[in-house]
């Protein structure tokens, strides 16, 4: 069940990143460039996508435990590190360079053509070689 | 490349991610955290393997359902050099990774849950973007 639930979830996810044009890194460059051909549709996404999750989070959240999941996660602990820092940083140079964030870049492998896959090949060492580093520091 | 305003759209487009997050956390108690989902998946503990895999193969799938419904596929232009796609992925890989969360995660579910780490991320990813598009299209 637990995995019938997630291919649906992500399904829709995909779905909704093709619907909104997050998925067109053309688009989301767009947004990022406030001082040249500013499209501020994503303004938009990040409405939707907030008030519905904070809505149905609030509704969820209230029952004793997830459908097919034994608890829900625990509450951010707000701890700001120079972690967090460093890597929101780091992203979003590479967001900015090509337009591509990890959902985005995913759900375009099938139709983006050589570019979506080298962007998520090297993003897939990118992750790899932050896990190894994790483990070092 | 312009692209055109699509207020009514992206706002649809971003209930339904909403609705995908909602359906995790109901169901799984699992963030939408595409990052943190997919490195899940680089860790010893596999547990949790299936699951992550369903949602990512959904994610990878959609496009396949939007066509069959609009019989279009999606409005896409992104660049071929290879130089900046390999770059761009490894800093993508590296700072979500290290920053536990994307768009999806912070952005999304995070603020959903009122975080302020995921507050923090947010602002400070949206403006280093927003800096690199300045230099790439303005400064270079």
């Amino acid at each position: 069940m637990q995995v019938l639930v997630a291919l649906i979830a992500g399904l829709i996810f995909g779905l909704g990143l093709v619907v909104s044009g997050m998925s067109n890194p053309s688009k989301v460059l767009n947004f990022l460039d406030i001082f040249g051909s500013f499209d501020a549709s994503l303004l938009f996404v990040m409405a939707g996508a907030v008030l519905i999750s904070f809505l149905g989070y609030r509704l969820v959240l209230r029952q004793p435990h997830p459908l097919f999941a034994k608890e829900f996660p625990s509450c951010p602990s707000g701890l700001i590190d120079w972690r967090l820092i460093l890597g929101a940083l780091i992203f979003g140079v590479g967001w900015g360079l090509v337009g591509f964030c990890p959902g985005p870049a995913l759900a375009s492998v099938t139709f983006g053509g050589l570019s979506a896959l080298v962007f998520v090949c090297a993003m897939l060492i990118g992750l790899m070689v932050a896990k190894l580093v994790s483990r070092v520091l | 490349m312009l692209t055109d305003f699509t207020p009514w759209m992206s706002f649809l487009g971003g209930g339904l991610i909403g609705l995908s997050a909602v359906i995790l956390m109901g169901g799984l108690g699992r963030i939408a955290g595409v990052s943190g989902i997919l490195g899940g998946l680089f860790t010893v503990d596999l547990s949790g393997a299936l699951w992550r895999l369903a949602f990512l193969a959904g994610l990878v799938l959609s496009p396949f359902l939007y066509r069959k419904v609009t019989g279009e596929l999606p409005d896409f232009a992104v660049t071929n050099d290879v130089f900046y796609l390999v770059a761009a992925g490894l800093l993508v890989g590296f700072g979500t990774s290290i920053g536990s969360g994307c768009t999806s995660g912070h952005g999304v579910c995070g603020i959903a849950r009122l975080s302020k780490r995921s507050l923090v991320a947010v602002a400070v990813f949206m403006v280093s973007a927003m800096v690199t598009v300045f230099i790439m299209r303005h400064v270079i």
